[in-house]
């Protein structure tokens, strides 16, 4: 099937798709360990800006979050550089935007995740740590992150699942993805409902793969626990 | 920032989250109305009833929201057959798109979130019933629905509060909710960031007023377990 000619067309729009969600949750990641190190270790200030992340951007559409940053972004940006003494414009292009206002919008969701995730992990473990010697990044490095990694992974799959669906977002504000590809497309064959059918079945199969990478995942950092289900 | 711009436009935006508050209302209510016999069939003991519903809850869960909008409002005018139906005075107007679409999507999370709640009724309840003599319709009607419903409701408020901001997504195909009602102020006076915001604190607000529903809601339901 090579969908009159577009098979190819949709084939990039599904690699940027692939691309812009995996870059995304990166950053999204980082985002959200800096958050919640910020929420739960960090100076009052930083509490406050950390809960009124959090607060406000899960309290508003994905949508109304990413034409906020693509509209917002580059003018922040600029001002920041210039503060530097930067004076060349800095233009974004719809990849950095989107990465950015999908960063910032699921970082709020991992510092969640990464905040109740730190909780679980006893006081004894750092305390120990520091009996040994070892400072609070190597702490950090060596005895919280991996076992924060394991309890965070299951809700951070569902958010990358949710991430993953709402790239399509980002064809609004003109990224050359798999929903605006097959806008594309639409627009020349007038077959819209082949078209949408197409990218809903692609979607379908990139969540899927990527339930099954979260799922080896899973399997791989429990490795060698015991679980309560068996 | 531009604050009287701010100011002048929420009447506006009201009106636009008078729209945003129906759509979310009136697919909700459908939408639940159809997750309730896709949670029943979900939990069937027969495969072949099982298929169906999931189906439809791996469809509209693993793609996009604004993939299923796209679908029902450019999709079905590529039929000849639909557009000289009696369903395309509805299907026709972004209005109904977005319901349609809205509705199954949250039909197939609620239903899913029905099924975690009928399969959390303890056993021991349901045969109960049974011994008492109850018949299965009976049982689903007194028993296992109602203690589902319950069991739900904390995450079904969630469902809904996720529905609220995904009806932003009415505002990509042409409707004049909270989202387009800012994006159409934008586009004359240029003020994003101050339009965003104040669309944004009314999401705000539309998100508390719902979550008091659910908090009223759940303690009129549990009040048989409320303490005295």
């Amino acid at each position: 099937m090579d969908l009159q000619g577009f098979g190819a067309q949709l084939a990039s729009g599904t690699w940027i798709t692939v691309q812009l969600a995996i870059v995304s949750m990166v950053c999204a990641v980082v985002l959200g360990l800096l958050g919640a190190g910020a929420k739960t270790a960090g100076p009052a200030p930083l509490r406050w800006l950390g809960t009124l992340y959090t607060g406000t951007v899960r309290g508003l559409p994905e949508l109304l979050v990413i034409l906020l940053v693509y509209f917002g972004a580059a003018n922040i940006i600029n001002q920041v550089a210039n503060a530097f003494g930067y004076s060349d414009y800095i233009a974004l292009s719809p990849f950095m935007a989107g990465v950015i206002a999908l960063a910032f919008n699921y970082g709020a969701y991992m510092t969640e995740v990464f905040r109740g995730a730190l909780a679980t992990i006893p006081s004894g473990h750092r305390e120990a740590g520091l009996a040994l010697g070892m400072g609070r990044a190597r702490i950090f490095r060596r005895i919280v992150l991996p076992q924060v990694w394991r309890v965070a992974l299951p809700a951070s799959g569902n958010i990358f699942l949710s991430l993953l669906k709402d790239t399509a977002l980002v064809s609004v504000i003109g990224l050359q993805d798999l929903m605006r590809e097959t806008s594309i497309a639409v627009g020349y064959s007038k077959a819209p409902f082949t078209f949408y059918v197409a990218a809903a079945f692609i979607y379908l199969g990139l969540t899927a793969v990527a339930s099954l990478g979260i799922h080896w995942l899973e399997r791989r950092t429990t490795h060698g626990m015991r679980t309560l289900t068996e | 920032m531009n604050w009287s711009v701010m100011i002048e436009s929420l009447p506006a935006l009201a009106e636009g989250a008078l729209l945003t508050l129906e759509l979310v209302a009136v697919s909700g209510v459908l939408g639940f109305m159809l997750a309730v016999p896709v949670a029943m069939a979900r939990v069937s003991d027969r495969w072949w009833i099982r298929l169906l519903p999931m189906a439809h809850i791996y469809f509209f869960r693993g793609t996009p929201l604004l993939v299923q909008i796209y679908l029902v409002y450019y999709g079905t005018g590529q039929f000849e057959a639909i557009r000289s139906s009696i369903l395309w005075p509805y299907l026709s107007q972004a209005y109904w798109c977005a319901i349609i679409a809205f509705t199954l999507n949250t039909s197939a999370y609620t239903a899913e979130i029905l099924r975690g709640a009928i399969q959390a009724v303890p056993r021991g309840e349901v045969e109960a019933a049974r011994a008492v003599g109850m018949g299965s319709a009976l049982i689903w009607r007194r028993i296992r629905l109602p203690r589902a419903f319950r069991i739900a409701l904390p995450a079904y408020s969630n469902e809904v509060i996720l529905m609220l901001k995904g009806s932003a997504l009415a505002s990509t195909i042409t409707l004049m909710d909270l989202t387009g009602v800012a994006r159409t102020i934008i586009a004359r006076t240029y003020t994003p960031m101050e339009l965003f915001l104040a669309a944004g604190l009314v999401y705000g607000v539309l998100t508390v007023i719902i979550l008091s529903g659910f908090r009223l809601l759940e303690r009129r339901l549990n009040r048989h377990l409320q303490p005295h």
